[in-house]
């Protein structure tokens, strides 16, 4: 008897590399400011281990051109002095680097377990039905990406989307539509934040 | 005698997050003054007589750790405090980074100070950037006011202290996984040894320690480890967090000693309350989701290291996921499942195809096209991944698989028999295709 179970477990896609190249894009450089910023960072890192500024390095492009291209990964390889092979390598490892462009709101819509077991797929639907899209795409104009990621570490105020860099707490499935309505008319006012910033009047 | 909180006391006071209330109101840095009038073997002697045992999960005495660190060497050393805080149901260090982020500081000053390093890199989450701005503040303050950088308090002791972003990725949390992160590469475990208090941040002696732990650090300088360790139970003392989520009335972080039982941190009025909307209790996973469930029958179990691992199950980071009789188990052991497929770093074969093939046959019960059979080949996967792979990620993938088939059998098997799963809830969803993907 075969160990295998009678599955379809090898699609074609595992057969050969599934790796897409990250699309090469404008050229690229930091501006003055963030040339600045990087300079800076590098500092706290003994100075043959520039490498370890990788990441800041990699977020400091995201944040000029709002996702990763090839272009964006040369110029970090020629800050950290190391190949560009090595920074793929790192940008294909970590969920946080986007290498296609998204929305101006990434809606990233928590999934795991405490947050599941008080509405998290309930919220994705109600998103997706009222974005018209699925999880892992953007709204045609250019305003929400969708994603589901995994535990985000604030379990007790479950279910949790993280939009861009800002919290948004408890968000029940049936209040996800207004929510995509109060972002379109408030932007990041629309956000409740993290309970835990009790100076700003935003205590739960 | 009621238990006064000392790690999250102040958390809800404006401003507690500042270096000014934290000096006014928590005798801020008296702990990192009197250490460095101290030799620093006796720091470690005395985190060593505390009995403080990491908080990140593993539950190793602190002091052990430490004195393990190469001291005769001309290397640098250094701490690298483990900000990674992904285990879901956790969200401990969370709190403590954004409102008593001066606490954290301190305990990584001591740290240095005992095992001869001058640097400490906090490796936080790159998800937690709202307390990235928090500890970045207070870390200016405190260089500021002279706690950190050259000649504290005129001792000849330098120290910096420095945040390192993740960018997104759960294996970071495992300490030589979150070197090679902070190396700048893919964070996937080492082979241990050489263990890093040998060789590991730049192939330095370094220790890594959890947020918490280090938190605790001057509270023991402060009170001495006597008092520390009479705070809880045998080789168990200290404070402890535990954060509660899940079916609860008032799911949240919560300081007690580990006498505490399971029972009182779920049902206790000074604690998470009770079920929400009057179900029944069905299970707990008590210290993050890679440990084994318990059931009614534990919850009398104090909460502690020792106490919980006689019950069968680990403290783990504890997080306290708490489920009510509206849970599905295999829909619990699918979700969970997801989660380690989807983060497992890919260096061992048996973690990285193993968890596709658990969830996708899970994904088959639950949907009700499973077989007998698949029960018995979840069962041996499982068990091919259990101490197979270089880290514990690979038995942490396997747990849910195997506690649930452990406990709840009958719930897939009565999948399997009615071609459907047996305890859709409410709160699940509606749409196959949303539910699986």
């Amino acid at each position: 008897m075969s160990f295998h179970p009678q599955m379809d477990y090898a699609p074609a896609q595992f057969h050969r590399s599934a790796r897409k190249l990250a699309e090469p894009g404008e050229p690229f450089a930091y501006t003055a400011e963030n040339q600045a910023r990087f300079d800076e960072i590098v500092q706290r890192y003994p100075p043959e281990q520039r490498k370890s500024a990788i990441l800041y390095a990699l977020y400091l492009v995201q944040q000029q051109q709002g996702y990763i291209t090839g272009a964006g990964m040369r110029h970090v390889a020629e800050q950290i002095r190391c190949t560009a092979a090595e920074v793929e390598d790192v940008v294909s490892y970590y969920t946080m680097f986007y290498t296609k462009p998204v929305g101006k709101y990434v809606l990233n819509v928590c999934r795991t377990l405490s947050c599941a077991l008080l509405g998290a797929e309930r919220v994705t639907e109600e998103l997706s039905g009222k974005l018209g899209i699925t999880p892992g795409h953007t709204t045609a104009d250019g305003m929400f990406t969708l994603i589901e990621v995994e535990c985000l570490g604030a379990c007790d105020r479950a279910p949790v989307v993280m939009v861009n860099d800002d919290w948004h707490e408890r968000l029940a499935p049936e209040d996800a539509g207004k929510f995509v309505d109060d972002i379109r008319a408030k932007g990041r006012a629309a956000f409740t934040g993290c309970h835990l910033h009790v100076e700003k009047g935003k205590a739960g | 005698m009621a238990y006064e909180p000392v790690l999250i006391k102040d958390v809800r006071e404006p401003g507690a997050y500042t270096l000014d209330f934290y000096v006014k109101n928590a005798r801020g840095y008296e702990g990192l003054k009197k250490a460095l009038t101290l030799k620093p073997n006796d720091i470690i002697e005395q985190v060593k007589a505390s009995g403080l045992r990491g908080r990140g999960g593993a539950g190793f005495p602190t002091g052990l750790k430490w004195q393990f660190v190469l001291k005769d060497t001309p290397k640098p050393k250094y701490i690298a405090c483990n900000a990674d805080e992904s285990e879901p149901g956790t969200f401990k260090d969370h709190v403590l980074m954004e409102r008593n982020p001066h606490l954290l500081i301190e305990g990584c000053a001591i740290g240095c100070y005992a095992i001869g390093a001058k640097v400490a890199y906090i490796y936080i989450r790159g998800e937690f950037y709202h307390v990235q701005e928090m500890l970045e503040r207070a870390i200016d303050e405190a260089y500021k006011a002279g706690y950190l950088g050259k000649n504290i308090f005129g001792s000849g002791f330098d120290c910096d202290v420095y945040v390192h972003r993740g960018a997104g990725a759960y294996e970071a949390g495992e300490e030589t996984a979150l070197i090679e992160s902070l190396e700048g590469k893919r964070a996937q475990p080492r082979i241990k040894p050489p263990f890093p208090a040998v060789a590991g941040l730049y192939q330095c002696p370094t220790a890594v320690n959890n947020v918490e732990t280090l938190c605790n650090v001057p509270l023991i300088v402060l009170n001495g480890p006597e008092w520390f360790a009479g705070l809880g139970p045998e080789k168990n003392g200290g404070p402890k967090l535990f954060c509660i989520s899940g079916h609860v009335k008032r799911p949240g972080v919560y300081e007690a000693s580990m006498h505490t039982t399971l029972r009182d941190l779920i049902f206790g009025d000074h604690y998470a309350q009770g079920m929400k909307d009057g179900r029944t209790f069905k299970a707990i996973i008590p210290g993050g989701s890679s440990v084994p469930i318990l059931l009614d029958q534990h919850l009398d179990t104090p909460a502690s290291f020792d106490h919980i691992q006689k019950a069968g199950s680990l403290l783990g980071s504890a997080g306290l996921i708490v489920m009510d009789d509206s849970v599905c188990m295999v829909w619990l052991a699918m979700n969970l499942l997801h989660f380690y497929r989807h983060e497992s770093c890919g260096k061992c074969t048996p973690c990285r195809e193993g968890g596709d093939w658990l969830y996708k046959l899970l994904q088959r019960v639950e949907r009700g096209e499973g077989q007998m059979k698949d029960l018995d080949l979840l069962f041996g996967v499982a068990n091919n991944i259990v101490g197979k792979t270089l880290c514990a990620f690979g038995d942490a993938a396997a747990t849910p698989v195997l506690t649930t088939l452990n406990h709840f059998k009958h719930e897939f098997e009565a999948h399997v028999r009615e071609g459907r799963c047996t305890l859709p809830a409410p709160w699940r969803a509606r749409h196959a295709a949303m539910a699986a993907h």
